[in-house]
């Protein structure tokens, strides 16, 4: 009997590994399909990103070997742009929320990923893996507003949000932290490495509207139709403001 | 065994303050002295009349004890014995007051050196933002709706239209070259807060709605802490900041990092 129930948990155990996905990138869909993929690129001139001064917080300031710098405005190389949010706006048929729950996490006073992308109804984790006490506030306007305080070591915050909205996340103890909640109607969506590249698969064939999100220079719809299983090339190019 | 324990509390009590076991850091303060010559004054006033009142109710105590027959009361009754007694605290609280205000208004109502570095100050659940005017020497208008702390615009300044804002310099570390006046003149974002750095003697409130200038010289090459001394919320425990003072060569590199940034 006792060796039964050891079983079972390890098997659980062993069943809820496997299930967690090893990044936090978002979910890929994987059944075969037409691929939506390309760049996000930037013209104008980007605002200088300032670093963050963390002095008042010796425990998250001293995992930081150089400043930190302010991520609302990420690029790379070839004024590519990075945590941008690159969804299915429209033309996919509706999917369930994934099992697997999306973490969001509190590490040197930062909030990782800085842009997190999710599924309406999918389960969400926020947890804290700092030394100190943070206070997770996500601005939401569409789905119900809350403000909790994390010490260090509680469990995590779990939350369920099931309206589509982006929703702007910040600190009330650490002023400088600031994240996004991309709350998505699609599982069709990627958030932008800093080299501004995305790839959407798993599209059966149809027409879709394409949308970039990006916090501080807006947003860019694009259609395109996919007929079987080849990857159209889709980039985006959004106009940067320098203030 | 009452009278004794009353004046060994208050020998005892006024014992700590006569041999500076708690007492404040060393002074870094230009205003420093003055005011801890005011804190010793009144320390030796308040202390003496304390000990003294104390001695006298445990020699009265002690003299009492056992007594059966009645004893004798104040000349006149209670009422005026009251009297006596406030007007006796009274003249203290005004005597110290009177003597008190001079060093107050040396602070708080001396005239700002003209050649005075402004720090503008910024208070806010849960820390504290200093603002320098960088190159030009202007400050840029603060704009409170234009706040927007996830892009590091603490101050809610305008770079889009006001080019005096475009090279304000912001720090979380309150940083000052020696020997050189400051005035700060400091603000609240929300609710009610307050600077204290002991090491100059300096602790004012932050008013939700008012613009307070204060001023000081910082006399000594220190690192130290500054905390907020008025409950603000939830976070108040975790609202500090670092006080730095620099040589000027220091400071001036200090400031030429920052303005770089």
């Amino acid at each position: 009997m006792q060796m039964k129930i050891v079983a079972g948990v390890v098997a659980c155990a062993l069943a809820t590994m496997a299930l967690k996905p090893a990044t936090h990138k978002p979910a890929v869909n994987r059944v075969a399909g037409g691929t939506v993929a390309g760049k996000v690129t930037f013209t104008g001139t980007a605002p200088r990103m300032k670093p963050i001064d963390m002095a008042k917080e010796p425990s998250c300031a001293k995992q930081h070997a150089t400043p930190v710098m302010n991520e609302s405005v990420v690029t790379g190389a070839g004024n590519t742009l990075g945590d941008v949010v690159v969804y299915i706006s429209a033309g996919a048929a509706p999917s369930t929320p994934p099992g697997t729950a999306a973490t969001f996490e509190q590490k040197g006073c930062q909030y990782l990923p800085h842009v997190l992308a999710l599924e309406a109804g999918q389960k969400l984790e926020v947890k804290n893996d700092d030394q100190t006490s943070h206070n997770i506030h996500p601005m939401s306007k569409l789905n119900p507003e809350w403000n909790k305080s994390q010490p260090p070591g509680a469990p995590p915050i779990e939350v369920v949000y099931s309206k589509p909205e982006f929703i702007p996340v910040k600190c009330n103890v650490h002023p400088w932290m600031h994240g996004y909640f991309a709350v998505l109607n699609t599982s069709h969506s990627a958030v932008t490495p800093a080299d501004g590249s995305y790839s959407l698969s798993g599209l059966p064939p149809g027409k879709y509207t394409v949308t970039a999100w990006q916090e501080r220079f807006g947003t860019q719809s694009q259609e395109v139709t996919i007929t079987g299983n080849e990857t159209a090339k889709l980039d985006f190019v959004l106009k940067a403001t320098e203030y | 065994m009452f009278a004794a324990a009353v004046a060994i509390i208050a020998v005892a009590s006024a014992a700590v303050f006569v041999s500076h076991i708690w007492w404040l850091p060393p002074d870094i303060s230009a205003l420093g002295l003055r005011i801890d010559s005011q804190i010793t004054e009144t320390m030796i006033f308040t202390g003496t009349l304390f000990v003294a009142a104390q001695l006298a109710l445990a020699m009265f105590v002690w003299q009492s004890a056992g007594r059966t027959s009645a004893i004798r009361i104040f000349p006149g009754g209670p009422i005026p014995m009251v009297v006596l007694a406030t007007v006796i605290v009274g003249l203290e609280v005004l005597t110290l007051l009177f003597i008190g205000t001079k060093v107050w208004a040396n602070i708080f109502l001396a005239p700002i050196p003209a050649n005075a570095l402004h720090i503008d100050v910024q208070a806010g659940q849960f820390a504290f933002y200093f603002r320098y005017a960088g190159p030009d020497g202007k400050f840029g208008v603060p704009h409170p709706e234009l706040i927007d702390e996830g892009n590091s615009n603490f101050f809610g300044l305008d770079p889009k239209n006001d080019t005096a804002a475009r090279d304000d310099i912001v720090s979380a570390s309150l940083v000052v070259p020696v020997d050189q006046p400051v005035l700060l003149t400091m603000h609240s974002k929300d609710v009610g807060h307050s600077l204290f750095i002991p090491q100059l003697r300096l602790q004012q409130d932050f008013v939700p709605g008012l613009v307070i200038p204060v001023q000081f010289t910082a006399t000594g090459i220190r690192k130290t802490e500054i905390v907020c001394t008025q409950l603000c919320g939830l976070g108040h425990y975790n609202m500090r900041a670092y006080f730095e003072v620099l040589s000027k060569a220091d400071y001036a590199k200090w400031l030429q990092d920052q303005a770089g940034q």
